[in-house]
Order: C-alpha cells, then sequence, then structure tokens
C-alpha cells in the first residue's frame, strides 16, 4: 500500500518538473519521470501474493505466478514514452536554432 | 469471409498506405498522390458500406474478434450504430481533406513524409473508433496524438515549432492521466474488455474509485477534446499548422480522441450519473461562452476560427450532457455538422493564404470579386455556423435549445442563444474585412485557388446547404441508431457479449 | 575500420568496440529469436541491435557509421519492417480473422513453435532497431538549416 503511495509521489515530482520549470529541457526531463512513475504503478498493481515471475520453463513446476498482463500493456507504454520523447526532444533542438534561447519565458511570439 | 471482415479494413487500409507511401514515394513520381486518394476513397466507400450491411444485420451490431480469440481474453472490434456514425465523419472530411492537400501541399518540400503522417492520423482514428478494449483505444489514442504532434510541426516556421511543442508537453500529460485512469479501473475490474467492464462494474457497488477515475478521464480527455479550462493549447496549435491539418484537427481529432472516448467511456462503461451529466453541461456552457467572447478581438482569420472551434464543442458537449433524447440528438447532429463547416472555413482561410500569403484579416479586403467560388463556399458555411436557416447548423442548434427548455435549464438555453448571436457578429465580422470592401494594390493579380482545392470546398458547401435533410424520416436512421447506443448506456455490455458468443 | 587518430575515439576504445561490437549484433538478434520462450522480444532485441550501431558511431565518428547505414538505407529498411508485420497479419485471414496464428505450432518450449510470434518479432526487431538507429542519425547529423 505503501508502495502505490510512493509511486504516485514520483508521478507529482515528474508533474512539477513539467509545470514549473523555466527550461526546455528540464520539461522534457520532467515527463519522463512521470512516464517512470506511471509504468511503475501499472507493473506494481499485477502483484500477486507470494508470486514468481510469469514465465513458463520446461523443468519447473507452475506455482503461484504474478500477473502478466500488466506487464504486457507495459512495454507498448515504454514504446509509445519512447515516441514521444523523441519527437518532442527533435521539437527542442529546432526551437533552439530559431530563438536562441530553451528558456519558455522568452519564447513567447504566440499571443492573444 | 462473411460481412465482418470489413471491420478491420478500416485501420488495415491506412496503415499499409502509410509505409507504402514512406517506402515507394521518393522513388516513383506522383506515387503518393496517388496511394493517398485511392486509400481515402476507398475507406469512404467502405464507411458507406458498412453502414448499410449494419441496416440489416441482427441487433444492430456487428463483432469482429481479432485473431479468433472471444472476448474477455481477446481485443474484439465492435460495429454499432454509434461507431458508424463517427467513421462516416471522420473518413467523409479525410477524403475531401486528401484532395485539397493534393494542390496545396505544393508550396510544402516534403510531400511523401505529409501524407504518410496523414494517413496514420486516420489510422489511429479510426481503430479508436471501431476497437472494443479500452487498452486498445489508449494505443491508438497515442498513434493519432503523436501524428498529429508531427503535423502541427510541419512547417518548421519559429511559432510553429513553439505551438507544437506547448500541444505535445500538454498532450502527454493528457495521456498520462489517462493512463493512470486506466490503470485504477483494470485493478478494480481485472478485465480490459469494454462490455465486460462494464458488466462487472454493474454488479459491483460502487466505492470511491469510480468518481475518482471520472474525474481522472475528465482531465484527460476533456484536455484533447479543449474543454475550457483545459482549452489553452488550442489557439496557438490549430492555427500554426498547415490549413489542410487544420481542418483535420479542428473537424475530426478534437471530436473523436475527445467527444467520442467520453462518450464511450461515461455513458457505456461507467453509467450516466446525474453528477457527471451536471459536470458536462457547465463545462459546456462556459465552453461556448469563452470561446465566442475571445474570438471577438482577433485578427487573425485562423486563430479567430479556433476560437470558435472551442465554443462549438461546448454546444456539442452541452447538447449530450443533457441526457434526454433530444438533447443527444441534438449534440451528436452538431458535432457532425461542425466538422462539415469547420472543416470548409479552414480550407476557405488556407486558399486565402495560397493566394494572397498573409491571415491577416488588417490586410486583405475585396477578394470576393477576384476569389468567387472561395467568397461564396465562405457565405455558405458562416451562415451555417451561426445558425441562419436553411443551412444545417440552425437545425443542430435549435434542437439543442429546444431539448435545454424541455429539461427546465433555462439558464444554459439563454447562453446557447447568447452564443449564437456572437458568432454571428463574429463572422460578418470575417465576411466585410476578408472579402467585401476595397482590394489592395499588392492583391490585385491573384487568381482563384487550384481546381483539386475548389472541388472539396464546393462539395463540403453542398453537404451544407443539403445537411438539414438528415432529419427527414426515411433518413433518421442514421443519427437514431446512434442516440439509441448512447442511451442503453451499460446494456451495451449485454448486447455485445451475446453477439460475440455467436 | 581506419586508424584514423583524428575522428571518433582513442586507440583503444577503437580495439575494444571491433572486437565486441559484432557481439553485441548477435545478442540482439538472439534475443529477437528467442522472443517466445524468454523475456525480450522484438523490441527489446531491437533496442540492442540499434545500440550495436550507435556503438559504432560512438567509437569511430559519423563517417564510418553512415558508410556502414546510411540514412536512405535506415529509412527504406523501417518501412519494410512495418510492411513485413503487416503482411505477415494478414496472412491470418487465410485461416478465417485478422491475426491468426496459422503457422503450425509444435511443442512447446522449442525454437520452433508457437506459429507466426517469432516472424513478428523478427519483423518489429528490424523496424525498431533501424528505426532508433534514424532517430540518432537525425539527432546527431543534422544538417543545420538557415
Amino acid at each position: 500500500m505503501m508502495l502505490y503511495f510512493l509511486c504516485l509521489i514520483l508521478f507529482c515530482v515528474g508533474l512539477y518538473g513539467v509545470l514549473r520549470k523555466r527550461n526546455l529541457v528540464k520539461m522534457i526531463i520532467g515527463l519522463g519521470i512521470m512516464e517512470y512513475a506511471m509504468n511503475l504503478f501499472f507493473v506494481l498493481l499485477g502483484y500477486r501474493f507470494d508470486g514468481r515471475a510469469p514465465i513458463y520453463a520446461k523443468d519447473q513446476e507452475i506455482l503461484n505466478m504474478v500477473d502478466p498482463l500488466p506487464q504486457a500493456l507495459v512495454l507498448t507504454s515504454i514504446v509509445i514514452g519512447l515516441g514521444v520523447t523523441a519527437l518532442v526532444i527533435s521539437i527542442a533542438v529546432r526551437i533552439y536554432e530559431k530563438y536562441g534561447t530553451f528558456d519558455i519565458t522568452k519564447i513567447k511570439r504566440l499571443k492573444g | 469471409m462473411n460481412n465482418t471482415t470489413i471491420i478491420p479494413l478500416f485501420v488495415i487500409i491506412p496503415l499499409a498506405a502509410a509505409f507504402l507511401i514512406s517506402l515507394v514515394g521518393k522513388f516513383i513520381r506522383r506515387s503518393s498522390e496517388t496511394i493517398i486518394f485511392i486509400s481515402s476513397l476507398v475507406l469512404l466507400v467502405f464507411s458507406l458500406y458498412a453502414r448499410f450491411l449494419l441496416n440489416s444485420s441482427a441487433g444492430k451490431i456487428m463483432i469482429y474478434k481479432i485473431g479468433g480469440w472471444a472476448p474477455p481474453f481477446g481485443i474484439c472490434m465492435v460495429l454499432d450504430g454509434l461507431s458508424c456514425f463517427m467513421l462516416i465523419t471522420v473518413n467523409l472530411i479525410a477524403f475531401f481533406v486528401a484532395v485539397y492537400s493534393l494542390s496545396y501541399m505544393e508550396q510544402y518540400t516534403d510531400k511523401p513524409k505529409f501524407f504518410t503522417l496523414f494517413s496514420l492520423m486516420v489510422c489511429g482514428m479510426n481503430g479508436l473508433i471501431i476497437t472494443g478494449d479500452l487498452f486498445n483505444l489508449f494505443v491508438f489514442l497515442e498513434i493519432a496524438s503523436i501524428a498529429s504532434y508531427a503535423l502541427v510541426a510541419f512547417g518548421t516556421e519559429a511559432e510553429e515549432l513553439e505551438a507544437s511543442f506547448k500541444y505535445a508537453i500538454m498532450g502527454s500529460v493528457a495521456s498520462a492521466f489517462i493512463f493512470i485512469g486506466i490503470a485504477f479501473l483494470y485493478s478494480f475490474t481485472s478485465t480490459l474488455n469494454m462490455a465486460d467492464m462494464a458488466r462487472v462494474l454493474s454488479n459491483k457497488q460502487n466505492e470511491w474509485v469510480i468518481p475518482f477515475v471520472g474525474v481522472l478521464f475528465l482531465m484527460g480527455f476533456g484536455l484533447k477534446s479543449a474543454l475550457v479550462p483545459f482549452h489553452a493549447w488550442l489557439p496557438d496549435a490549430h492555427p500554426s499548422a498547415p490549413a489542410s491539418i487544420s481542418a483535420m484537427l479542428s473537424g475530426v481529432l478534437i471530436k473523436t480522441l475527445g467527444i467520442y472516448s467520453l462518450i464511450r467511456i461515461f455513458f457505456n462503461i461507467i453509467g450516466p450519473t446525474q453528477g457527471y451529466l451536471t459536470v458536462l453541461m457547465f463545462l459546456g456552457a462556459i465552453s461556448m461562452i469563452v470561446g465566442v467572447v475571445l474570438a471577438l478581438s482577433q485578427w487573425d482569420l485562423k486563430r479567430l476560427l479556433a476560437y470558435h472551434s472551442i465554443s462549438q464543442i461546448g454546444y456539442v458537449v452541452l447538447g449530450i450532457g443533457l441526457g434526454t433524447p433530444l438533447g443527444v440528438l441534438g449534440g451528436l447532429f452538431h458535432l457532425f455538422n461542425h466538422s462539415v463547416f469547420k472543416s470548409l472555413l479552414f480550407l476557405n482561410s488556407g486558399a486565402v493564404d495560397y493566394a494572397t500569403g498573409t491571415r491577416d484579416l488588417k490586410e486583405t479586403g475585396g477578394l470576393g470579386k477576384l476569389m468567387p467560388v472561395t467568397a461564396k463556399t465562405n457565405l455558405v458555411a458562416s451562415m451555417s455556423i451561426a445558425g441562419i436557416p436553411p443551412f444545417n447548423g440552425f437545425f443542430s442548434k435549435a434542437i439543442i435549445i429546444i431539448a435545454c427548455l424541455e429539461k427546465g435549464n433555462f439558464g444554459y438555453a439563454i447562453c446557447a442563444v447568447i452564443g449564437s448571436i456572437l458568432t454571428l457578429a463574429s463572422f460578418m465580422k470575417v465576411q466585410k474585412f476578408a472579402f467585401l470592401g476595397e482590394i489592395k494594390d499588392k492583391f490585385k493579380n491573384i487568381k482563384e485557388a487550384p481546381f483539386a482545392m475548389l472541388f472539396s470546398m464546393v462539395c463540403l458547401a453542398i453537404i451544407c446547404i443539403f445537411g438539414g435533410l438528415m432529419l427527414i424520416p426515411s433518413l433518421r436512421f442514421f443519427l437514431d441508431d446512434a442516440v439509441a447506443v448512447i442511451l442503453k448506456g451499460t446494456g451495451y455490455a449485454s448486447v455485445v457479449l451475446e453477439a460475440a458468443a455467436k | 575500420m581506419r586508424n584514423n587518430p583524428e575522428t571518433g575515439m582513442t586507440l583503444i576504445v577503437k580495439t575494444i568496440t571491433r572486437l565486441t561490437v559484432g557481439l553485441i549484433l548477435l545478442f540482439g538478434i538472439y534475443i529477437i529469436l528467442h522472443g517466445h520462450l524468454s523475456p525480450g522480444g522484438g523490441f527489446a532485441g531491437g533496442v540492442i541491435v540499434a545500440l550495436s550501431f550507435v556503438h559504432l558511431m560512438l567509437a569511430f565518428g559519423k563517417d564510418i557509421a553512415v558508410s556502414r547505414v546510411s540514412k536512405n538505407l535506415a529509412s527504406n529498411l523501417e518501412s519494410i519492417g512495418a510492411l513485413m508485420f503487416l503482411s505477415i497479419a494478414l496472412l491470418g485471414f487465410l485461416g478465417g480473422s485478422f491475426f491468426l496464428n496459422i503457422l503450425p505450432k509444435g511443442t512447446p518450449f522449442n525454437l520452433f513453435s508457437a506459429g507466426i510470434i517469432p516472424l513478428c518479432n523478427i519483423a518489429i526487431g528490424i523496424k525498431v532497431g533501424v528505426g532508433l538507429f534514424a532517430i540518432f542519425l537525425a539527432l546527431v547529423v543534422l544538417e543545420r538549416s538557415k
């Protein structure tokens, strides 16, 4: 129970990074921490008491296993996070070329 | 091969087209345009055919099990009245925007990449509409979102990059909230299939999880559909994109990613309670007023249209939040009408931009003499969005206002009428400054837009004019089936599970 | 591979890289092929294959790495990987429904078992490996526009 709570605190740390930091790259790092926290939360939901890793092997008996479905879904989610991070970093590199700064208080040409 | 094999084709065709264009577009000239034209035409024909097939199937529902696995173990694709309605909307607008882009994108340098991303976005939206599994919905949502982040930044000017960065960060935070909501629902019900989850939720008593998940989904999908506390990305992202992408984003993306997902989850899985509906109505009313008030002071044509998008989505959410049959009918009809006339307005602004090179209303003027077709279609679309009879906007807004009065919410009805009047004022301003008046000297030599762009605009204008005919009794099944699915609530579960067991 | 002292890293790094790059690539292919027997599969194996190319670029400089896997080759291979996955899924239509497992399934725990799953893993491994290297190329070997 304490573990899930700590996971949500990590999510809030990432959210703080996205909301309050002024540097573009620090916002991307905050987004990355949020993605870690939510993937970790989803995998931890599958824990069963006294469970083993959900892998069949030829010579071992099949006892209690943890839930394998969240593990498969989190693999997909990690790939999605990778795609978004790659795209956002390329945009940040191009913004530095055009504006000359990474500071979001100075990147404010669209107003109104 | 029976009738249901048409269902996965809606995902396969745009996905194959995207990767074929990416592979072949560099080597063979004009191949990317041919492939995208064929694929969007085929998708439009299939979506109309699927509507026709749905009429003749039992229980008005068709299920396709991927890989032969029966739900709740496998992913199933569900085609019912609401999915058909959304599929026709998405593929119709996608076809006309694809035809428009054939000549609009001549100004940009990399056409194969554009059509690849466009096709991926259409694949994501189609997949989201037909899926019957909650995590599959999240995956298709992300496919469409990432393609749209890349498309907003397509021109790589300074302002486009800034808008795309803002949109990407806010969209990712929203997806994070949606993911945590799905995690909580999975842990509470231990299944991911939508129908099975609805059945399990109706048997369990409601603890604190359900309102918590409801708030998370409202935040996440509300940002995707630009409801008012979450609308700040839209006035920057929609004007910065190329005009055809603005039409796709404003016309279909915010509706399928945001409003369709909200309807599926709140009406069919969790079950509508009066608290949620009141919150939806309240947010819809605020969106209407805030959107149109902020639009009155804009001089940039596309930014004005983007603020009006926020306002009209408020109408749709108000209609759906009413929960009565007439209200939901008005909301869904307004969703279809808004796709048509808002895409037409954005395509018009793209034609103005193509001919004159500027979007500022203070610099244009008198374009009506030199671009007659654009001016007339703009007049049709402006009268539609303002709600003037006999165009289609009038019917949907009238139904929403009558439904509000029928339920007794006079305050919301007054908000809707005020929003409509201010919309009319705003579009009179657009007409005056862009198309009437004197033409400036530097624009004396502009010509009308090329044929492909005119074809799309004229077809959409014809749909605007005759759109009201969707309410006559022989064509009403198109909307009535969608309304029936929403109002059935969690009864959706038993219909789907019974059809899947056959 | 040249011993050019100006590009890339020092001589020690270059020697060790020559020995280990092939092993990293082989390990990545092992993880892709055994995806249905042990943890890993297409995505994790693809990342390791991409890392072998990145290792080559870090140690020897970008010219050597681009001459092995150029930008056009990366882009085309990526599309071919995706089309391969889609065509394997479409083969399921022959058996009845989309994405059905139609190849013979064999006995469990063998390498050639579990139907189409190893083929899908190979397609995903190609796509992810080449795609990640293409992202790296685009960010690092960037032509400065403007």
